[in-house]
């Protein structure tokens, strides 16, 4: 990796910005065959997009090579019409090129299954999901699940082909709440945007809302104070330690083992509360705006913060203690919903999911930016791929993030919390990647002359991660699918944006 | 004359106090995990409130989607008429009872899996499979506990059968029966009656498309079946013939009771058994039901 070439691809660093002139181009079949080399030489792919010119479509491509701290980027020149799929090559870049191919019409020549990934049909009313794939023959038969679905969640739909309890094939198709997020922000910041960022995922706020704010300060060429850039990283595994927690009750609760998924609830909302300690809201609603935080936290509630934590943590080990030690939650763990590591690796899979697969995948370790430059956690992996895997490396990161968290609490740089934010610099293209509880959240964004956004693009980590979910259920009983579902717990509005 | 108020008065008893299990289970769970949990009489308030509304009918759905819950349930009361209750014998007793028990417990199966087949929802039609697949080892070890019941007592009548305890393998019975009752009522570690996941369902994902008083109807009587085979275990467990009309009846009550916070326990200490392994403990269950009939036919007096 250390052969990277730097005139094919210009590198930068996690949260860092260049000029667009700066970034290297080619044309549409070059940028593919760069792209597939460098994937091939283990380089990741973070975000492929389009950034619509009168002249055509440029395609932008972001590369993490986590081995050597960098990212990388390059574009095409502006195309019409199509270019050889990149996903012939490399899977992961499959629903990339899906989504480029639906917001800009430029074509990925031989991609295997090119469909919608989320407009809205005619009507306007669903997405329009196109053929399914299907499994014919005499036993098999067919399952669909949702958009519409039991539980309080969020709208999916789920085809099953199986042949009696067996799944053979699961197709997922998403969309259901697009919004447009992305489009809504071309021409902006507007004076919403901060808060717009907290709700690409509700679930995800603190991690949306640092990696928008932290592009926005590379755009204007600043830095925030280093005190809100801790108490961002604060705020980080606060939320790490409610949803990881939740994640674990819910999983307990999916193979009815009461004792633990009743504890975890309260224990979740403990954590939320602590959240809401420092800055009023459970979510962190409200709390990183470009340029720092809105809030501080005085020694008292620090002090508050931290008793609070531990007695947390307390009960939070206990509650896990009970789903390891129990052999009938082992029983419906081990060996279930497997993602083998090459298959992680493939569809570039990434937070708790590729952990859980023994990759060393964490943007706080490999690319780290603002105050994890300062303070290192231990990346938490696990190697299997199974559900016990990924409810394994769950509890990993919660200890881990308890401990960091009572480390980093009494180590606050003095300071202020927020600085005025300068313009932002005109035709610049920044990169921002923060570790969510779910995994890598990357914003890319691009500034026109005036300074305003030109075009901004957002890979939430399940974007990535949906079609692992699909791959675990291969060969599965399909009454496993809640669980290995909830293993990979991932957002839906995060990824229709 | 007095049969017929005899019948009547066992058909309140059973109809009345069914509903009550489920809300004692209920109990049982919100105190392990430290809630406040659902009102014992829960079930009576839904099924009060499920009387009340109406109905909606698949467009797709014969007759049958409201037949089969009726008739599910009366062949269920009709089993439960048949059950002696402790002293009190038979409500209809007669040689060879026992097996028109076992016959109506599988009418009410066809039936309501009759029922969930009519919509044509693919869920519904999963749940069926799963529920008569199980029922064919959980009928085998309930059909071996009966045999064996019955050469411990050398009738094919209910009040004899259930008059003696089962003798030595009295402990085997109960284990093995235990197991058919978690696995015929749909609880823990078989199936989980509070999940919201239908992929992971067998009985609730069955009633998915019933509504107002045929779920009613339907829930009813998945107590009544709970409360049937509690009472059936308690009796061929315990000795009833042998003691004192009060004391049999204050030992039914105890074992029902007991048998009932049993399940609440399984449920809040177990995880449900994933569907490939469900087949192993019913075969358990069964090998149980079997050792007894041995000891039973072998094994000589107590």
């Amino acid at each position: 990796m250390s052969t990277l070439n730097a005139t094919e691809f210009a590198l930068l660093d996690n949260v860092a910005g260049l000029d667009w002139a700066e970034v290297p181009e080619c044309t549409g079949p070059e940028l593919v065959r760069r792209t597939a080399a460098e994937l091939a030489r283990g380089g990741r792919l973070c975000a492929w997009f389009g950034v619509p010119e009168p002249a055509g479509t440029r395609i932008v491509a972001v590369l993490a090579f986590d081995a050597d701290n960098t990212l990388a980027v390059a574009r095409s020149v502006p195309l019409n019409v199509g270019y050889p799929a990149l996903t012939l090559e490399h899977a992961g870049a499959h629903l990339f090129e899906r989504e480029l191919w639906e917001q800009h019409a430029i074509r990925p020549e031989g991609h295997p299954w090119l469909k919608p990934v989320r407009r809205t049909d005619e009507a306007g009313t669903a997405p329009s999901m196109g053929e399914f794939f299907r499994v014919e023959g005499r036993e098999v038969h067919e399952v669909a699940v949702g958009p519409v679905h039991a539980g309080i969640i969020e709208p999916g739909h789920f085809r099953f082909q199986c042949a009696g309890e067996e799944v053979l094939h699961l197709e997922i198709a998403l969309g259901y709440q697009h919004r447009g997020i992305e489009e809504a922000l071309t021409g902006g910041p507007h004076p919403l945007t901060a808060s717009q960022m907290e709700v690409v995922a509700g679930d995800v706020s603190i991690a949306h809302a640092t990696a928008h704010a932290m592009l926005v300060e590379a755009l204007a060429g600043s830095e925030p104070p280093l005190r809100a850039q801790w108490l961002r990283a604060v705020a980080l595994e606060l939320e790490r330690l409610a949803n990881h927690t939740g994640d674990l009750g819910a999983l307990a609760n999916d193979v009815a083992f009461l004792p633990t998924s009743a504890a975890c609830g309260k224990i979740r909302g403990d954590f939320l509360n602590l959240t809401a300690l420092v800055c009023g809201n459970r979510f962190g609603r409200g709390l990183v705006r470009p340029g720092g935080c809105r809030h501080d936290l005085e020694p008292a509630r620090i002090a508050q913060l931290g008793d609070r934590l531990k007695s947390a943590m307390a009960e939070a080990e206990r509650a896990s203690a009970w789903l390891w030690d129990a052999a009938t939650v082992r029983a419906r763990f081990e060996d279930v919903g497997t993602v083998h590591a090459a298959q992680a690796a493939e569809l570039g899979l990434v937070g708790p999911a590729a952990r859980a697969c023994g990759l060393v995948r964490d943007v706080r370790y490999t690319h780290p930016a603002g105050w994890h430059r300062l303070a290192q956690m231990p990346v938490a992996v696990w190697p299997g791929g199974d559900v016990f895997a990924r409810a394994r490396v769950r509890w990993l990161e919660v200890q881990r993030s308890g401990e960091f968290l009572g480390e980093q609490l009494s180590a606050g740089p003095e300071g202020p919390v927020r600085e005025k934010l300068p313009g932002l610099l005109p035709d610049r293209l920044a990169v921002a990647l923060v570790e969510g509880w779910r995994g890598e959240v990357c914003h890319v964004a691009l500034t026109d002359s005036a300074g305003r956004f030109r075009r901004y693009k957002i890979v939430d980590p399940s974007f990535h991660n949906w079609t692992g979910l699909a791959l675990a259920l291969r060969g599965q009983a399909i009454s496993d699918f809640p669980v290995c579902n909830k293993s990979f717990n991932l957002s839906y509005c995060g990824f229709d944006l | 004359m007095s049969t017929l108020l005899d019948i009547l008065l066992r058909l309140t008893l059973w109809i009345l106090l069914a509903p009550l299990l489920p809300g004692i289970i209920n109990q049982v769970k919100a105190w392990v995990a430290g809630r406040r949990g659902p009102p014992v009489l829960q079930l009576y308030y839904d099924l009060s409130r499920l009387w009340r509304k109406s109905v909606v009918m698949s467009t797709l759905a014969s007759p049958g989607f409201v037949a089969g819950p009726a008739v599910a349930w009366v062949a269920l009361v009709g089993a439960a008429i048949l059950l002696p209750i402790g002293p009190f014998g038979g409500g209809l007793s007669f040689k060879g009872d026992v097996i028109l028990l076992v016959y109506l417990l599988a009418v009410a199966r066809f039936c309501t899996t009759w029922a969930a087949m009519e919509t044509g929802s693919a869920f519904e039609g999963m749940g069926a499979a799963r529920e008569v697949s199980y029922a064919v080892l959980t009928e085998a070890a309930l059909i071996t506990a009966i045999l064996a019941l019955s050469v411990e007592s050398g009738s094919v009548a209910l009040d004899r059968m259930l008059a003696l305890s089962a003798g030595t393998g009295a402990v085997l019975l109960a284990a093995g029966l235990f197991a058919v009752l978690l696995a015929e009522n749909c609880r823990v570690p078989f199936d989980d009656p509070n999940t919201h996941l239908e992929l992971t369902m067998i009985h609730e994902v069955m009633v998915l498309d019933h509504s107002g008083p045929p779920l009613a109807v339907i829930l009813h009587g998945a107590a009544l079946k709970l409360l049937l085979f509690a009472v059936l275990l308690s009796e061929a467990v315990l000795p009833m013939g042998r003691m004192s009309p009060l004391a049999a009846t204050a030992a039914l009550v105890g074992a029902v009771g007991a048998v009932t916070i049993g399940v609440g326990l399984v449920e809040s200490l177990l995880a449900r058994f994933a569907f490939r392994r469900v087949p192993l403990l019913l075969t358990i269950a069964f090998l149980l039901c079997l050792f007894a009939l041995l000891l039973a036919w072998k094994g000589g007096p107590a």
